[in-house]
């Protein structure tokens, strides 16, 4: 087993647990906790395949890393605002008491 | 295969399932911590000294303290009486699997073509940040654009609205 594929196994893993934990839990903060969880996997992945691509000193795994870093980052501010607002009107993080979209 | 990865492994997988396994949020909060710690080593494992330090940067020194500040907002360090699980756990553990056997599976499938140990690549932030404003100039000014518009989108949605006023 090389080196890139064990990264590569580790990332589908932490992907894998973000996926089931933004599947099952109730909570919509655990929620975005579990997407962020499936970014960073995704993340490593951009860096392992930069690390042992053929062509490391082009920068572009490194660089898609970055800017996806700053995109997750931009995605749970919006995400966490957005819970913040829903428990001030429903009273509720439970994703499973939200079964409608009228205000 | 060096020790040094399977230690760093094993922490970051701990911390996401601990993320996602714990009952109280705010002990939730804190494994992720861990698990974005453990990525942000790995991203070192590889390298990566400059996305391993943003890393640390952003998701530890940013993002964790935002998920703490929304759980005790939103008084969600309370354990439900009624699980912290819902209903239709189990159709979400069996996609998870079956995306985890997936991808496991075509990486496997993929080991003999997969390219094999390389030189280390020498990489200086002033590499970086002039491959940031000449080549990736317009990536960056639109990442700038979203930073801006997503923090201003984040205050409103989460204003509080004074009664009477919509």
């Amino acid at each position: 087993m090389t080196q890139l594929a064990s990264y590569l196994l580790i990332a589908a893993l932490l992907f894998s647990i973000g996926l089931a934990g933004a599947l099952t839990r109730r909570n919509a903060i655990l929620v975005l906790i579990g997407i962020e969880l499936m970014l960073n996997a995704a993340n490593l992945n951009l860096i392992a395949f930069w690390r042992y691509g053929p062509h490391p000193e082009l920068l572009t795994g490194m660089m898609f890393a970055i800017f996806s870093i700053a995109v997750a980052a931009a995605e749970a501010a919006v995400g966490l605002g957005l819970a913040i607002q829903i428990h001030r009107h429903a009273k509720t993080t439970d994703l499973d008491a939200m079964n409608r979209m009228k205000g | 295969m060096s020790f040094v990865f399977y230690i760093l492994a094993a922490l970051t997988v701990a911390g996401g399932l601990a993320a996602m396994l714990l009952k109280n949020t705010v002990h939730c909060a804190l494994a992720l911590t861990v698990a974005f710690a453990g990525l942000a080593l790995l991203f070192l494992n590889l390298d990566a000294q400059f996305a391993g330090f943003a890393q640390i940067l952003v998701y530890i020194g940013a993002v964790a303290i935002l998920v703490v500040f929304a759980i005790l907002l939103t008084r969600g360090s309370e354990t439900p009486r009624d699980g912290v699980f819902s209903r239709t756990w189990l159709v979400g553990l069996v996609i998870a699997a079956g995306v985890f056997a997936v991808l496991g599976w075509a990486v496997i499938g993929s080991v003999r073509v997969l390219p094999h140990e390389t030189a280390v690549p020498t990489v200086t932030v002033l590499q970086i940040g002039n491959a940031l404003v000449s080549r990736y100039v317009l990536p960056l000014e639109i990442v700038a654009v979203l930073l801006t518009a997503a923090m201003i989108g984040a205050v409103i949605v989460a204003m509080h609205e004074k009664e009477g006023q919509k």
